[in-house]
């Protein structure tokens, strides 16, 4: 009833078209405190496509996108167990340096956060500090140009970058994102704090984007995830024994199916909105 | 007889709403008195201006501002009287030096520490550990520098007994809470996301915090520096004690120095009769210093207000 | 299905050097850099600690320390008029400086309106905070001593004390009254009752423990404080219990009249004394923490 329907919900076409997985979780759960946040989780993201998180809130959607780059490393008393493959390797091995993780698997945040800083330096910053060794001026043109936002800031690249309206704060951090040249763009409710205009720039930019890298996104609006993703997770919350509540995966099918013919029915009661 | 008592009745029901006079008068008697409570420190700032610019404006009848800022001999007491006041700014200004040497570094290091490499249980003791440091009576700093630190020192480095150096380095200790804790303040209104921002690209822990946490936190932290800046300058005690009454122009800690706050708390326990030259130095001596402290709370709170107004 | 063999996350990248392990490294370093600079400073305080109870101790228990007045000789007499001064002093400054801060405070808080003298007033109280203590001297010497006639006496370093502990007391109790929750306010208006009855029984109660941690730390450096009693023209030998109107000791003057002294012995005589006037600050202290923890409590 739990985990092993998901597993089997997720639709084996996907995968024959596309050989490469980029993410393969086996059983992973992550803890806070020692309370279960997120129950296992089995699943398979493919390359280059955007995968799209649903759900009500507090279902875990948010807590295991940032297992992907091991952001809840720096949540004390967060606990991920399990097995959370990139690209063949176990990101949790001693071996595996979190910091070269991330440089492969960026992320975006709910809330727009450049730093204050000119423009120009919000997207050096990273590529700076790991010791790019390429022209930093084509750098900075091609990652907003990359982010849709270059005309706008072409002849203020020495502003600040918190002096911007909130959804070019939320470009510019895509673009922050992008000049790493990751593998992987995590994006976590990237429109929720931005106007509809502004959502709609970035959706259109995130198609254009998936072309090369992949990416996954939590989102709380479903009509979001229908216009954009290819494949969609559902997750719900559920109460244990105790009364205490965590989240775990439902469904994982491709983005048509699950909103015309969802598999489980609690993803279809979900869909049309009778509860979240 | 029913409408004389319909109007009794409504008479009694408007007497109640109006105003009690005597609880009137009882309200604005104590908003008066409140008021006059916040007017004393008015007449405090009042006060200390009139009374110090009134004498040494009665100093400077004679002796010319030209002897007071261009003299580089202080020596009031001798027998060859010079009145050059930079000696004494000279001997503040080693001793705050000395002094911000040692605060600036240990405060910082202190307010990086306990805001993002200390467990919360761990940074809850240790943070009232340090503002301890902050609550020490400073003749307390005075006598650990004269008794403590400058034998110490003296058996490997070329000092007097009375030196800049150990006072300035006590009088560090003591300032370190100060930098320390409205370092921390600042540090920690970083928010979360700018952090959060920064790992996600790929950056270590440190490079977090030079290249984004302090940039982003530092006028605070300049702010508590120059707060700083002006304890140590006002700072009587462990100068007094520690490092001298020798105002003279120099750059060696190794030497006793006098500073302005020195100085004054010298003539005050000496003999100068109140109407005397002597006596009016105290005054002048002790507007420079009020002037200097002036501009620089001035400055930090100025520094700090701006602070404020970007995480609004 | 191809998997991905690798030691290493594909570098679909050559552009960044790979020197994340010196960096770490670097992080490392520096993270037990600042621990050290945390733990100089309260290496210091122990030592500090360590010091004075070395030197000091065994004059503090001698017999009559706390009881006799000073004699000529280190060894003996002891510290008692220094000690009744501070006693005295510290409680003038709070009979007066606490009434006249609170009330301060609450106008500030309660009745000022949006003025331009308020901002005066305001701004007046936070540069007075930052006066040094020398300073205050001077103007306690030229009001109290001076102009109000009390000369070099008890009565003027008690008074000067109060000015100097007024920014402080202002700025917390003021932090204190602003706490206070609004709709305790409104529902006691709401009941008919006046300004200063609700600020009476129900702001006042509620920020005492606030306004208590202000007249500490106000307190404790007012009786730790020698600059400005210095200039207001407190003694350094004293041998009778000073009244309001005479001249005055008190224990931080006490501690640098024997460090002044080069003959042997008055260097423990000095850190007996700073022992005793540790004790009275911690007894200060743990007095009004008392008190606090039993208004917070109802």
């Amino acid at each position: 009833m739990t985990y092993s329907n998901a597993r089997s919900t997720q639709s084996n076409t996907t995968l024959s078209q596309y050989d490469t997985r980029v993410f393969n979780l086996e059983g992973v759960k992550v803890f806070y405190n020692g309370f279960l946040a997120l129950q296992d989780v089995y699943m398979e993201i493919p390359d280059k496509q955007i995968i799209a998180f649903i759900g009500p809130s507090g279902c875990g959607k948010s807590t295991l996108l940032r297992c992907f780059n091991r952001m809840n490393d720096l949540i004390p008393g967060a606990k991920v167990e399990g097995k959370l493959n990139y690209r063949g390797r176990n990101i949790h091995d001693s071996n595996i340096n979190s910091v070269k993780l991330r440089r492969q698997v960026g992320m975006v945040f709910q809330r727009p956060n450049p730093f204050p800083k000119s423009i120009y330096e919000n997207i050096t910053f990273g590529p700076r500090s790991n010791g790019y060794k390429g022209n930093l001026d084509e750098l900075v043109e091609t990652s907003l140009k990359r982010a849709a936002i270059w005309n706008e800031v072409k002849d203020k690249l020495k502003s600040k970058g918190t002096a911007l309206s909130g959804g070019q704060q939320q470009r510019l951090c895509i673009a922050r994102a992008i000049a790493m040249k990751p593998d992987v763009l995590l994006m976590d409710e990237p429109c929720s704090a931005l106007d509809p205009i502004s959502t709609r720039q970035v959706e259109e930019l995130c198609l254009e984007l998936k072309e090369q890298y992949t990416i996954i996104m939590v989102t709380h609006n479903m009509q979001q995830a229908s216009r954009v993703a290819d494949q969609t997770a559902f997750f719900n919350t559920e109460t244990d024994k105790n009364g205490k509540r965590y989240g775990r995966l439902v469904e994982f099918s491709p983005t048509k199916q699950i909103f015309e013919a969802p598999k489980t029915p609690e993803a279809a009661e979900y869909i049309s909105g009778r509860f979240g | 007889m029913q409408g004389t008592y319909q109007d009794d009745f409504n008479q009694t029901f408007r007497e109640s709403l109006e105003k009690n006079a005597s609880e009137d008068i009882r309200e604005k008697l104590i908003t008066t008195a409140l008021f006059c409570c916040a007017l004393i420190s008015v007449f405090t700032t009042f006060g200390i201006v009139f009374i110090i610019f009134q004498v040494t404006f009665e100093f400077f009848q004679e002796v010319s501002l030209a002897q007071f800022f261009l003299d580089t001999k202080w020596t009031p007491l001798f027998a060859e009287r010079h009145f050059g006041v930079w000696p004494l700014i000279c001997g503040t200004f080693l001793t705050t030096l000395v002094a911000m040497s040692v605060a600036i570094p240990l405060g910082l290091s202190s307010a990086i520490y306990l805001s993002e490499y200390a467990p919360p249980k761990v940074a809850t003791i240790l943070r009232p550990a340090v503002e301890l440091l902050a609550g020490i009576p400073t003749v307390v700093y005075g006598y650990f520098a004269l008794l403590f630190v400058t034998p110490f020192l003296r058996s490997f480095l070329p000092l007097e007994i009375f030196n800049a150096l150990s006072a300035g380095i006590m009088m560090g200790i003591m300032i370190t809470p100060t930098v320390g804790s409205i370092s921390l303040d600042a540090i920690k209104a970083v928010p979360r996301s700018l952090r959060e921002g920064a790992y996600a690209l790929g950056i270590t822990k440190l490079e977090s915090i030079f290249k984004v946490v302090l940039p982003a936190a530092l006028s605070g932290i300049t702010a508590s520096i120059i707060l700083g800046i002006s304890r140590a300058v006002g700072e009587t005690m462990t100068v007094v004690i520690a490092a001298g009454q020798q105002p003279r122009l120099t750059v060696n800690l190794m030497e006793s120095v006098g500073t302005m706050t020195a100085y004054m708390a010298q003539i005050s326990g000496g003999d100068s009769p109140r109407g005397s030259l002597n006596f009016k130095t105290l005054y002048a001596v002790g507007a420079v210093l009020f002037i200097i402290t002036l501009l620089l709370n001035i400055v930090s709170y100025w520094i700090s207000r701006r602070f404020k107004e970007k995480y609004d | 299905m191809t998997t991905y063999k690798q030691n290493e996350f594909q570098n679909t990248n050559t552009e960044f050097t790979d020197n994340i392990e010196k960096r770490e490294t670097l992080g490392k370093v520096f993270e037990y850099i600042f621990l050290l600079g945390l733990l100089i400073g309260l290496f210091v305080l122990a030592l500090l600690v360590f010091d004075i109870s070395k030197d000091g101790l065994a004059r503090f228990v001698t017999p009559g320390f706390l009881t006799e007045t000073p004699s000529r000789f280190p060894e003996e007499g002891g510290i008692r008029p220094a000690i009744i001064g501070s006693l005295l002093l510290g409680i003038i400054v709070i009979l007066t400086a606490v009434p006249i801060g609170v009330g301060a405070a609450l106008y500030l808080e309660e009745y000022a309106p949006k003025a331009w003298w308020t901002s005066v007033i305001e701004i007046n109280i936070s540069n007075l905070a930052g006066v040094p203590s020398i300073v205050y001297g001077l103007l306690g010497l030229g009001v109290f001593n001076y102009l109000l006639g009390f000369g070099p006496s008890l009565i003027s370093g008690a008074l000067t004390l109060s000015l100097l502990s007024l920014p402080v007391i202002i700025v917390t109790a003021r932090e204190a009254i602003r706490s206070v929750p609004d709709s305790l306010r409104n529902a006691s208006y709401g009941l008919g009752v006046t300004k200063w009855q609700t600020i009476r029984s129900h702001v006042l109660p509620y920020a005492i423990p606030g306004i208590l941690t202000g007249v500490i730390i106000s307190v404790s450096r007012a009786i730790g404080d020698a600059a400005c009693l210095l200039v207001v023209g407190a003694v350094s030998f004293l041998t009778f219990d000073p009244g309001l109107f005479q001249r005055f000791m008190a224990l931080p003057i006490q501690v640098f009249s024997y460090i002044t002294r080069p003959e042997p012995g008055f260097g423990n005589a000095a850190a007996a004394t700073i022992i005793t006037l540790i004790l009275l600050i911690l007894a200060l202290n743990g007095i009004a923490i008392y008190i606090r923890q039993r208004f917070t409590l109802n």
